[in-house]
């Protein structure tokens, strides 16, 4: 945890912003430059900078493991239930001009929320990749301390 | 003017990635690999490839650095020097050696009189394929009639509608990744199974002292 408080100020102080940007590039990826990718990656910085310097035991609080690791498969499943939900209403796969009355709606309708399929799983995958990597360290330390030895870590 | 910036721009990134491969920081070459991402995401933006730019400025100069970064703090700052050096210089110059001979032959493809300048309007990829697709992505995602529903992004409507299942894959392939870094580095969550396996006092230690010390692994 680093105790700066320019730094601890500043995190706490821009997170919020971070999360709303990421909301709109998410959301205005039809109009703008943007989209899944991109919000997902944003999304997930704001809770790495609040990692980073409130330690990585508290964002683990805001962002349960279980929960970012659900959101791996339910951006997936979305995305895929998607083109199912187009076939049950009588088109092709991934197919959306048939999820709503008229084409174009359907079309809007099915690219957000693809793209919100794409956001979810690309967030989720980046929050776990990162804690999972941040919590290595602890692991490694912790295993030293009772002696139980780990693999392809001589120099340390 | 752009043609000078394209050329300065392309300088930086041939130093940059010159001091990438030159330096035993560690650190430093995460640092150098995100002034490179950035630059990368510069010149897209250069060749009216913003959303591109915008992905590399995210997951290129962003992502990746503080994930560089979160590897740098389980291993040393700094490189260890090789022990059998004449074997790596040679490689090290073997393999320069062998990128500038690529280079060299990709330099040469461009003084074929048939192929087109760099930007040619004129290029056959810019001729058949992109009109076609802008036709369809406006005429079968974008709008049915002037006052249905536009969407004016048209990389997003190609990405998203036209080449569906091609983002599908870009999704499964990230999805695969998350996955496979929880099973190989097990996650936070880490559920018991009974058996012959040494988790046990992995997951009693990650819970306890080790979550003390990640804090500080984070700072």
């Amino acid at each position: 945890m680093i105790e700066h408080v320019v730094l601890r100020v500043i995190a706490k102080l821009l997170a919020p912003f971070i999360v709303l940007f990421a909301l709109y590039v998410q959301f205005h990826g039809d109009f703008g430059p943007g989209g899944g990718f991109q919000a997902g990656v944003i999304f997930a910085s704001a809770f790495i900078l609040f990692a980073l310097i409130y330690g990585v035991e508290n964002a683990r609080q805001i962002a349960p493991p279980a929960v970012a690791q659900a959101g791996i498969g339910l951006g997936v499943l979305l995305y895929a239930g998607t083109g199912v939900a187009g076939m049950l209403l009588g088109g092709r796969y991934l197919d959306y001009s048939v999820l709503a009355h008229d084409a174009g709606h359907g079309q809007h309708y099915g690219i957000l929320i693809i793209e919100f399929g794409v956001g979810v799983t690309v967030a989720a995958v980046m929050i776990t990749v990162f804690f999972t990597f941040a919590g290595r360290r602890g692991v490694l330390e912790a295993r030293e301390d009772t002696g139980v030895p780990h693999d392809g870590d001589d120099e340390r | 003017m752009i043609t000078v910036t394209n050329l300065a721009l392309l300088a930086f990134m041939a130093i940059t990635a010159w001091a990438i491969a030159r330096t035993r920081n560690l650190f430093v070459a995460t640092m150098l690999a995100g002034i490179y991402s950035l630059l990368t995401a510069t010149v897209f933006v250069l060749l009216d490839a913003v959303d591109v730019a915008f992905t590399e400025a995210a997951v290129g100069a962003g992502i990746t650095t503080v994930l560089f970064l979160g590897a740098l703090l389980l291993t040393d700052r700094q490189a260890k020097p090789h022990k059998n050096r004449l074997g790596h210089r040679l490689g090290t110059y073997g393999s320069m050696l062998l990128v500038a001979l690529l280079g060299a032959a990709l330099v040469y493809t461009t003084l074929d009189p048939l192929m087109p300048h760099f930007g040619d309007p004129g290029a056959p990829a810019q001729g058949r394929l992109a009109p076609e697709f802008l036709a369809d992505s406006v005429r079968q995602v974008g709008r049915e009639k002037p006052t249905a529903t536009h969407i004016p992004n048209v990389v997003t409507t190609t990405l998203a509608s036209y080449r569906g299942f091609d983002t599908l894959g870009e999704v499964v392939v990230i999805f695969t990744a998350g996955v496979g870094v929880l099973m190989l580095l097990g996650g936070g969550a880490v559920r018991r199974r009974p058996g012959p396996r040494k988790g046990k006092e992995t997951t009693g230690g990650e819970s306890t002292s080790g979550e003390s010390k990640s804090g500080g692994a984070g700072a």
